[in-house]
């Protein structure tokens, strides 16, 4: 990483960290999904841009973070937000194991369909076991105290762009640095092979299914602490949270921002939440817009808001080849 | 002198269908073996089987004495056995030093390492160095795989089979695709690098058989799924009946 790019970091990290004071609270109000969406994006893009494993049942680990919270602050009374986050994590690794070990013997529209089904088996079950997840009315969630400090005193807004929001950030960043370690890691580079040619990358001694399994279980905890941040703002758990269209939302998400690139699902989180509201806030139809956005970002930016910057960099590098 | 690769009366059916019969054959070391014959003849099922990817209906292929009918190919470079197929596989995004590394990291058994850099350890780094100069790729290292020219791509191939430093290499028809022009050159480079990696054994499938002639220190042809001769190049050569069944028609060799 070059020192420019590390200064483009800070100042972007900075530029985050001081919105409470530049933006309204209504603008607040939509950084905080944003930045849980990063961190979900992250170990979606592991699987995605990485593995070369498209899920479109995501949202279930997202759904599962966020009923984990629920259940363990309002009805377990467990209030610490890092016993949630160790909680949501662990829920998440638990139970995508069994079913990744399924899925991951399967590739492109097969991969794609297993997970899509298993997340509907998963919203129908949040639905119909009433007792456990309270059916269609879901589960609340208790504001939860962060580092053992009991914040339920403090007004909703105030505690959401203040501590909750810098929490918040404090997570992505660490998530994104574990992230970044992983995908230049030997292991990573194993993933990339994988993506890139699994049978060669088998005869280069790379346990395919394996791997393919440990950048599942890893994008579905990443999911799960993702859903712990994005369930405490609203303050209820229900299962729109696991329906199907929410996993449609993160792979738009992650092609938005470009997922050839590291840092392409954070932008896409940013820039989709962002894009949404305004769309929303002109017309009604916005589904019919955001379609559009999608058919246009295919055709014309396959490489996302990320590849608008690489143009430079392979156009020169295809000059050299020429 | 016990054989490093061996075939004990290999035959492999498909329904009524015989691709191999009763093959029995030995590889030492210090052994450059060409596997010739007609298409149809078996050469690709014996190389699979050879390889552990398919299990033999009968019979039974042992790795320094240990059997490994149908093992799989992970298995199989961890143990000593690299391979490199005819069409040519690369990884498209990764460059040539990440495809090498990537099977460096294999051979070292780093691969559950997920919090060093691959760019930082220099042990890595400096491994696929040494293997991209012995196939002229040292210049190259950034180039991503898939802006390489078809040869360079050959070569890329092979070099990450080469990086697992393996004992026996199986080489499937390591010149096709290729101008003639290039061909001797990329043999060359293979010989080269067959020394300079320790490689003490070495399978060519190949068809072309004046690359055959010149670089095989001995021929196993394959007819019809059957053994049709063992022999050395200068032997095969001189049998006119022997290479009529081989290629179709006679041809006169030095």
């Amino acid at each position: 990483m070059t020192l420019k790019f590390k200064l483009i970091i800070v100042f972007c990290l900075a530029l985050l960290c001081s919105t409470p004071w530049i933006l309204s609270p209504y603008y607040m109000t939509l950084l905080l999904p944003a930045v849980a969406y990063s961190i979900i994006l992250l170990g979606f893009n592991l699987l995605f841009g990485y593995t070369g494993l498209l899920s479109f049942g995501h949202a279930m680990y997202v759904a599962l973070g966020a009923y984990t919270v629920a259940i363990l602050t309002s009805r377990v009374g467990i209030k610490s937000m890092e016993l949630n986050i160790l909680g949501a994590a662990l829920v998440c690794f638990l139970i995508s194991i069994p079913i990744g070990l399924l899925c991951v013997r399967y590739v492109r529209i097969f991969f794609g369909m297993l997970t899509l089904a298993f997340g509907m088996l998963f919203h129908s079950i949040l639905f119909k076991f009433y007792d456990l997840t309270g059916g269609d009315s879901g589960i609340k969630v208790i504001r939860p105290n962060l580092f053992g400090v009991d914040l339920s005193q403090m007004d909703k807004t105030n505690f959401l762009i203040g501590p909750f929001f810098y929490y918040s950030i404090g997570l992505m960043v660490i998530l994104a640095f574990v992230m970044w370690r992983i995908v230049h890691s030997p292991l990573g580079l194993h993933l990339q092979s994988i993506r890139d040619n699994p049978r060669k990358a088998e005869y280069l001694g790379v346990k395919v299914h394996r791997f393919r399994l440990i950048a599942f279980v890893i994008s579905a905890v990443y999911g799960g602490i993702g859903g712990a941040l994005l369930v405490v703002p609203v303050g209820l758990a229900d299962p729109e949270l696991a329906y199907w269209t929410q996993s449609g939302n993160i792979v738009f998400m992650t092609i938005f921002g470009g997922f050839n690139n590291f840092f392409g699902p954070i932008i896409g989180a940013f820039a989709f939440i962002g894009l949404k509201d305004q769309i929303v806030s002109q017309t009604q139809y916005w589904r019919l817009v955001l379609g559009l956005v999608l058919i246009l970002l295919v055709v014309f930016l396959p490489g996302g808001i990320m590849g608008l910057f690489k143009t430079k960099k392979t156009a020169a590098r295809s000059q050299e080849i020429s | 002198m016990t054989p490093i690769l061996e075939s004990k009366a290999v035959s492999k059916h498909y329904g009524v269908y015989k691709a191999l019969q009763d093959v029995s054959l030995q590889f030492f070391e210090n052994e450059i073996v060409a596997i010739v014959g007609p298409n149809g003849a078996g050469k690709t099922t014996f190389v699979n089987v050879l390889t552990g990817l398919l299990k033999p209906t009968h019979g039974e292929v042992t790795f320094h004495g240990k059997s490994i009918a149908g093992v799989g190919p992970v298995k199989l470079a961890k143990l000593g056995m690299a391979r490199a197929f005819q069409l040519v596989q690369i990884f498209p995004q990764l460059s040539v030093q990440e495809t090498i590394i990537a099977a460096v990291i294999s051979q070292r058994n780093l691969q559950y390492n997920f919090w060093s850099s691959v760019d930082s350890q220099a042990e890595l780094t400096e491994r696929a160095l040494e293997v991209a100069a012995i196939f002229n790729l040292d210049k190259k290292m950034t180039r991503q795989a898939s802006y390489l020219s078809q040869g360079e791509k050959k070569l890329l191939d092979i070099a990450s089979a080469f990086a697992l430093s393996p004992e026996v290499i199986l080489l499937d028809e390591p010149t096709s695709g290729i101008s003639t022009s290039e061909k001797r050159g990329i043999m060359d480079t293979l010989m080269t690098a067959a020394k300079l990696a320790g490689i003490k054994t070495m399978l060519l499938v190949e068809h072309d058989m004046e690359l055959v002639a010149e670089y095989s220190t001995r021929i196993v042809a394959l007819a019809e799924g059957k053994l049709l001769a063992d022999l050395p190049p200068n032997e095969f050569f001189n049998d006119p009946e022997l290479q009529a069944n081989i290629i179709g028609k006679r041809v006169n060799h030095a």
